[in-house]
């Protein structure tokens, strides 16, 4: 499979990474005005934009829940994201990470605190790189935050895979096409418990082994990253008193 | 758009406290352990019209397959291996809970996942498939049809398929003049593994393997694994609302590799 060298003898990867970095990720959140909550997301080449609507009224109302709420989530490509262009009508494939999407946040969410309304989440990917679900779910549950959803934590999302016979973290384009396995992980780092996982390519037992737990500490890493963004949206430079110190704590460990 | 909704499986209060209570002592309402896996039945070439057929019966779940060889243009970016497509649709005949019309999601997932199992584990060799590089190849449709639907149907479609490519003769094309010819003349598939897909649900702290409907409607959340003939994963797809820890996911993991095990044997009997 692997015919491209993808990690040079000095274990550079074709974006100049190691084997354990993280692209560069930046959040932004509150970035458009009619959204209840919402957030732009660049992860590498990746660039995301999510809208939250609500909790708010079903339409139609035979679909609302007596006893919680309607998670609707919509995982989207624009026709311009991918190199050659993208036909606007959904896919199976769109149809399918919608799902996997909802079915990552909805864990995290109290939806028994708003019966008979609905949650809707718009992932619209505007420039795709390899990954977009997991940035995309990274994105939502910040965006779900600044709706001002109760949530019981955030939803951190990355993936690891095996390019060149070696496990690497968060891999890019290149590396999910000419690489040999590709596992997204979208996980809840407060309550250690894994929402998504997926994957295709061959991976021994230790490979597996080693993947997803690389997967989860790339998620710990989207965690802080996800944290910060919060916290400087609603505290600015005053952080609340004892968050200065915890933050620091947290940059040690 | 995706969205939550109640599983249209409703189940009495009384029956799910006798689950429940059966299954946090290790046993299951059909008499099963938590490992069990339901009676699988295969017979092959049942359908004549197709280059190669199956029908699995997992419990009460039943799937056919069925295998149609064509030829045309590869795939974009996969210019020089042959193509495989696999389908699945749940019949309306298949349960009281399916509609007739287009299909939803769960039955893209359904379809996505299997296909993905038997793509990535490489079963076909595709490379062998080519007729003009880049232009002609082989395309094998696998289509499935679940005709009664009683849980796990990723597994039951998963092993009709590897069974319906396991019995496949191929046809032998050739080029004449930049123009394909059916020489009339089979061949055997090149087949290189035999992939095993092994689903797992977590109903509270327990897993239990191969679920029937009535276990579905009150799982918490699923994995489905696939392993290949040298004991490798090559494929999962984690489903349903709920979560699993890293220890389950592992133990899962680990118990499909042993379960496959006894499947793969049952498989490959069938070539012979």
């Amino acid at each position: 499979m692997d015919q491209t060298i993808l990690i040079d003898e000095n274990g550079k990867r074709t974006d100049g990474r190691s084997i354990d970095d993280l692209r560069d990720v930046k959040i932004t959140i509150g970035v458009l005005k009619n959204a209840d909550g919402s957030a732009s997301i660049e992860f590498g080449k990746n660039k995301i934009i999510v809208a939250v609507y609500g909790p708010r009224e079903v339409h139609p109302k035979h679909m609302a829940l007596p006893d919680r709420c309607v998670l609707r989530c919509r995982y989207h490509m624009s026709p311009f994201s991918t190199d050659t262009r993208k036909n606007p009508a959904p896919s199976r494939r769109e149809v399918e990470i919608s799902k996997v999407m909802r079915e990552a946040l909805e864990p995290a969410i109290m939806l028994e605190d708003y019966p008979r309304a609905a949650i809707d989440v718009f992932v619209e990917v505007l420039q795709a790189d390899g990954g977009s679900r997991c940035a995309g779910i990274a994105a939502a549950s910040v965006a779900l935050a600044d709706a001002g959803v109760n949530m019981r934590d955030l939803v951190a999302a990355c993936a690891a895979g095996k390019v060149n016979d070696k496990i690497v973290l968060d891999i890019n384009d290149i590396e999910d096409k000419e690489g040999s396995a590709d596992m997204p992980v979208a996980y809840l780092p407060n309550l250690e418990q894994i929402t998504l996982l997926q994957l295709d390519g061959i991976l021994t037992e230790s490979q597996f082994n080693e993947c997803v737990e690389k997967a989860i500490h790339g998620c710990k890493m989207v965690y802080e990253i996800q944290r910060k963004a919060l916290i400087e949206k609603y505290f600015g430079n005053d952080l609340p008193e004892g968050e200065e110190k915890e933050l620091e704590e947290n940059k040690e460990n | 758009m995706s969205l939550s909704k109640k599983s249209p499986i409703v189940i009495e209060q009384l029956r799910k406290r006798q689950m429940f209570d059966l299954i946090t002592n290790g046993k299951r309402l059909d008499g099963r352990s938590l490992e069990d896996i339901r009676d699988l039945q295969i017979e092959i070439n049942i359908i004549k019209k197709a280059d190669g057929s199956a029908k699995v019966r997992l419990g009460n779940s039943e799937v056919i397959a069925g295998v149609k060889v064509e030829t045309g243009a590869p795939f974009e970016g996969l210019e020089n291996k042959g193509a495989l497509i696999v389908t699945a649709e749940v019949l309306p005949i298949a349960s009281p809970y399916i509609e007739p019309g287009p299909p939803d999601e769960e039955t893209i997932e359904l379809a996505r996942v299997v296909d993905r199992g038997i793509r990535e584990s490489q079963m076909i060799d595709l490379d062998k498939l080519v007729l003009i590089p880049g232009k002609i190849v082989y395309v094998i449709f696998v289509d499935c049809s679940i005709i009664n639907a009683d849980g796990n149907l990723f597994d039951a479609t998963s092993y009709a398929v590897v069974a319906a490519l396991l019995s496949t003769q191929l046809p032998i094309f050739e080029i004449h003049d930049e123009k394909v010819v059916d020489t009339g003349k089979k061949q055997e598939p090149p087949i290189r593994t035999i992939p095993v897909s092994i689903t797992s649900i977590r109903i509270g702290n327990n897993i239990i393997i191969d679920p029937t409907a009535e276990e579905e409607a009150c799982m918490e959340s699923r994995i489905t694994i696939t392993t290949n003939s040298n004991n490798e994963y090559t494929a999962i797809q984690k489903g349903s609302t709920g979560y699993f820890t890293l220890e389950q996911i592992k133990f899962t993991a680990q118990t499909a590799r042993v379960k496959a095990e006894t499947l793969r044997t049952r498989l490959k009997e069938l070539i012979k």
